[in-house]
């Protein structure tokens, strides 16, 4: 039976999660695996937006420190398990998303970019200058998940970052499971023919407003659940989960490996999560290598790394 | 009993009447031709009554229930649907995604179904892909069924979006130029098309320049000049109109034989 390329995808996505801890020689490469993969699970939300519905947010990080700070208050505040927190922090992203996404979305193109990137910046502030609630520029504390304990339960014997690395490819899988599913199907469909042609698809019944804000809505609760997950697994946050650099980080994952692409953006999410960690003498110079990438990829490769490649060896198979 | 009423439709750019005072009515399974020189105001017309614009006066009928300004997503509902002079195919999609696609209002379901992918939702596109497959061999592209859609040629893509526009199950087609840049062969395929969907009671509204075709396959034809009509009526009548004559070819003109 021939294999649909969803199945391949989640085929190939789910033998590098388990294969890549063969490579690692310390308990922090792990961390480092469940980093990329929470960037991974935001920017497979971008990829509905960007990729599928054709629509540009560079705020998105607001709703990972709504996640974030989800995470971190509810339990704190309400008593709510940091697990129910994460959720209620999703529905929270959700329903801020559905209401500034009605006007934001009227907007196309740079317009649509600046709005988000202001809806971005309003979050960071409050988060930053509510400091009697977050604790401002300082950050605060979160609960643990208590994976660790759950592992310890099973008799599962793994260290924590362990734990978090597992965890978070599951999550991640099921990510990409969620948006491959959306890719083909008839919501799908109706995203990706707005973005090709917004008239066309209108006057094939598609009500272009409530299908772009569709899609912003799910972007922005995978934006949030990843906030929510850094932020346990960190332990910890700041208001920079929020900032407009984290944004932008995003924004290049997406774009490096390929806007459309669920794979695209695990791969860009890894490159560009694991560079720094490499090439931490740079790290003064992120905002400016983030930018170089963003341009040579758009004038070389605008389809991203992962689509440019698979065509150059399409050709050179048919050769 | 007639599908589509107009009347007196108008609209303004500035300070220029692109459209003024059209009203024609077009009845189910009749061929309705709208011609006219170039800049006769036939696009606009189109975009007004698939509610791309909103006219600045006038009335649009469908089925007895005033649709004038209704936006482009709910006509498509009451059963209207178009293609587009200048090509507006999804050309990152396959030929066949792009038929599936045209079923929208069918095919649409739940996002939450979507994204699990539930077997309704899998059924739905399964079925729509099945119908979009028909369709597909019916403008003679069922080969092209996988293939990206910027990769195929011109005469084809008109075909494609032919394709898409009938997978809404209109009840009143809007064909814009269905036939420019399409060669003698092609337009030919596509004459027996149009005059086919038009067997089936599908009422159609068509925008041509090639006359042969026009004259050939139209029950009823209204000619524009400057935005307003200057005749409506049966082939013949308006192959012989002078006014009609004198549109198209000023007044200089020196036979009546060129329209044909």
């Amino acid at each position: 039976m021939r294999l649909s390329p969803r199945t391949w995808t989640l085929i190939i996505l789910a033998v590098l999660i388990a294969l890549a801890p063969v490579t690692f020689p310390s308990a922090f490469y792990f961390r480092i695996g469940a980093l990329i993969f929470v960037n991974g699970l935001a920017v497979i939300g971008l990829v509905i937006l960007f990729g599928y519905a054709g629509q540009i947010s560079l705020g998105h990080a607001g709703f990972a420190g709504i996640g974030a700070y989800s995470a971190a208050l509810m339990p704190m505040h309400l008593g709510l398990h940091p697990a129910l927190a994460l959720f209620a922090g999703a529905v929270l992203s959700g329903g801020l998303a559905f209401l500034i996404g009605r006007p934001i979305l009227r907007l196309k193109g740079h317009y649509l970019a600046v709005a988000t990137l202001g809806f971005g910046i309003l979050v960071f502030i409050v988060l930053n200058n509510e400091a009697q609630l977050t604790g401002g520029p300082d950050g605060m504390a979160v609960e643990d998940l208590g994976l660790r304990a759950v592992s310890d339960a099973l008799g599962l014997g793994l260290r924590t970052a362990e734990v978090w690395y597992w965890f978070m490819g599951l999550v991640l899988l099921l990510g990409a499971f969620l948006a491959l599913n959306l890719h083909t199907s008839p919501t799908g469909r109706s995203l990706r023919s707005l973005h090709n042609s917004e008239v066309a698809a209108r006057t094939l019944g598609v009500d272009v407003v409530r299908y772009k804000l569709t899609a912003f809505v799910i972007s922005a609760v995978y934006a949030s659940l990843a906030g929510s997950l850094q932020a346990l697994l960190n332990g910890f946050v700041t208001p920079d989960v929020a900032g407009f650099l984290h944004s932008i980080e995003w924004v290049t994952m997406a774009v490096l490996g390929g806007a459309a692409t669920v794979l695209g953006a695990v791969f860009g999410a890894t490159i560009l999560t694991a560079l720094p960690q490499a090439l931490t003498v740079f790290q003064e110079y992120e905002h400016l290598l983030l930018g170089l990438i963003i341009m040579l990829v758009m004038i070389f490769l605008p389809a991203g790394l992962l689509p440019s490649l698979g065509k150059t060896l399409r050709q050179g198979e048919s050769i | 009993m007639t599908l589509m009423t107009v009347e007196g439709l108008g609209i303004d750019f500035g300070g220029v009447r692109a459209v003024d005072a059209v009203g024609f009515a077009v009845k189910p399974g009749e061929i309705v031709s709208v011609i006219g020189p170039n800049g006769a105001g036939k696009t606009t017309l189109f975009n007004i009554l698939s509610g791309v614009y909103r006219p600045d006066r006038g009335r649009v009928m469908l089925d007895g229930m005033d649709v004038t300004a209704m936006a482009p997503h709910r006509l498509a509902a009451l059963g209207l649907s178009r293609t587009f002079q200048n090509l507006q195919v999804y050309l990152q999609m396959t030929a066949l995604e792009n038929v599936m696609a045209g079923r929208h209002l069918a095919e649409r379901c739940s996002v939450i179904a979507d994204l699990l992918g539930l077997p309704a939702s899998r059924r739905r596109t399964r079925e729509t892909a099945d119908i979009a497959r028909g369709l597909l061999a019916r403008v003679h592209l069922e080969r092209a069924a996988e293939r990206e859609a910027s990769s195929l040629s011109y005469g084809a893509l008109k075909r494609l979006e032919i394709a898409r526009a009938l997978a809404a199950q209109p009840r009143l087609l809007l064909l814009d130029e269905p036939a420019a840049g399409c060669n003698a062969v092609e337009t030919e395929e596509i004459d027996a098309l149009i005059a086919e969907i038009a067997a089936e009671g599908v009422a159609i509204l068509l925008v041509e320049h090639d006359m042969k075709l026009v004259m050939k396959i139209s029950n009823h034809i209204v000619v524009l000049d400057h935005g307003e009509k200057i005749a409506e009526g049966a082939p013949a009548e308006i192959s012989q109109n002078p006014r009609v004559i004198e549109a198209y070819l000023g007044t200089q003109a020196e036979g009546g034989h060129a329209l044909c």
